[in-house]
């Protein structure tokens, strides 16, 4: 499979402290790659890095082979999206958020308005087009962040801990659903937790970072065993 | 408490007969008012907005000077402006004292740290990662920036609603550079003092009222705007 996003030598120094020193991390065509690591170990300011929001101190990302500059930058963030732990929408309905983050890169008015559809659809929310944002409970508003996502059809989708917040039953419900849609779609993916349950339903391959350096990849089976059952079971990381 | 009744009297019957100088000098009002509100938004919430979202050698510097110009008394900024457009004065050439326009340059100095302020409050009151999922949707600076206004348009428009409140209800500076000519530079305020002035107190709480009446037929507007759509 190509190589959707890859980075080299990458390293991020924030106030003379080094967040994170990644020497090689690709992410192929339509794998979805969990990024598992225990707090403070520079898992969401990779992710952010690496979806051209924060800009590296050193090294190089390659997006489908081609370089990111700051010329290019705006052009290739509009081919990615992003869904946080909160679902960070905007102060107006719930369709209205899909159709301006459409809008925002271009797409007509009609395509907008199909799409954002399409994806209330597909999330189960369809009913809460026109609820605003503020009203809805923290399972809705991450579907809502999720729709959002999907309709701006993203080459790469980012997830930084998109399920933390949200009560066991909810995220339970959201992981089966995610999981069948990237699978579905093909989307590529790269998945930030600090909770190794989540991976099996999610990831194809798993990266474990600790103190900003990846310390364990390979597939999920190779990194959390094939009788992984609870996360107590694990020691992916030195304690 | 007779002045009050009386003044309240006095301005029902200058509103029901529309007083031609009452009417001018109200007009005159909001022209003045409304043109240093607008200039002081259309400057103070770009100003807000970029310092709210830059950092820079000075910034907390000058967000004090911002801070400690929203609460500039208006007599010093009329003698400032005075004192530039006097005829011995750096823009004494522009023959503009007593004028308008003085006017309105005097109250939009007052207006714009009120509204540049509380507009930075109001941007650097956003989720800091809200800003960042505007541009991980693809914002391009422009749309990012209405995305953010948007986002802290309650404060802003409180911004908005602060300046307007300061500006028509000053009086020493629209003294100062305006002069309060009769049917030229007379507003709402001037003309108040005035007729204290005069021992006329009927006319003056009259003219007092006319002023809260309008600031709160604005006020409430500008508030309706701020709270549509909102339980």
């Amino acid at each position: 499979m190509n190589s959707v996003l890859a980075a080299k030598d990458l390293r991020l120094v924030l106030k003379g402290r080094t967040i994170f020193t990644i020497e090689e991390l690709t992410l192929r065509g339509g794998e979805v790659m969990a990024l598992v690591g225990p707090n403070g170990a520079g898992k969401s300011s990779l992710l952010l890095t690496l979806a051209l929001l924060r800009t590296p101190t050193h090294g190089t990302i390659l997006f489908k082979g081609q370089t990111v500059t700051k010329n290019n930058v705006l052009a290739l963030r509009r081919r990615m999206a992003l869904v946080f732990q909160e679902a960070l929408l905007l102060d107006t309905t719930v369709s209205r958020n899909i159709t301006i983050a459409l809008r925002i890169r271009g797409i007509s008015r009609s395509e907008a308005a199909a799409r954002t559809e399409r994806w209330l659809e597909r999330f189960g929310i369809i009913h809460l087009a026109r609820r605003r944002a503020g009203q809805l409970s923290g399972g809705e508003a991450q579907r809502a962040g999720l729709a959002r996502a999907f309709a701006l059809e993203p080459e790469v989708l980012f997830l930084d801990e998109p399920f933390a917040s949200l009560d066991y039953p909810t995220r339970k419900a959201l992981l089966s659903e995610l999981g069948g849609i990237l699978q579905e779609m093909g989307t590529t993916a790269l998945f930030v937790t600090h909770d190794p349950t989540e991976i099996p339903w999610l990831a194809t391959r798993v990266g474990v970072l600790h103190t900003g350096r990846i310390i364990k990849s390979g597939s999920v089976r190779e990194v959390l065993g094939s009788g992984f059952q609870d996360r107590r079971e694990l020691s992916l990381w030195p304690d | 408490m007779n002045i009050i009744i009386d003044g309240f009297r006095e301005a029902v019957r200058l509103l029901v007969t529309l007083d031609d100088e009452v009417l001018g000098i109200t007009l005159r009002t909001v022209q003045v008012s409304g043109a240093s509100t607008l200039i002081s938004v259309l400057l103070g919430i770009p100003a807000g907005m970029l310092v709210a979202l830059n950092r820079f050698f000075g910034r907390g510097l000058l967000i004090s000077l911002i801070n400690f110009g929203m609460g500039l008394a208006p007599v010093v900024v009329g003698l400032a402006v005075w004192l530039c457009f006097s005829r011995y004065g750096p823009l004494g050439m522009l023959d503009l004292l007593y004028t308008p326009t003085a006017m309105a340059i005097a109250q939009t100095i007052i207006a714009f740290p009120v509204v540049t302020g509380l507009t930075l409050a109001a941007i650097q009151g956003v989720n800091p990662k809200m800003r960042l999922q505007m541009l991980a949707l693809g914002a391009t600076r422009g749309q990012y920036f209405l995305l953010l206004a948007w986002e802290a348009r309650l404060g802003i428009l409180a911004a908005v609603i602060a300046g307007f409140g300061r500006v028509i209800s000053e009086v020493g500076a629209s003294m100062m550079v305006g002069g309060n000519v009769r049917g030229y530079t007379r507003v709402l305020t001037t003309a108040t003092v005035m007729e204290i002035g005069k021992g006329r107190f009927e006319l003056a709480a009259a003219l007092s009222i006319l002023l809260l009446l309008l600031n709160f037929f604005i006020v409430s507007a500008m508030s309706h705007l701020q709270q549509r759509g909102r339980k």
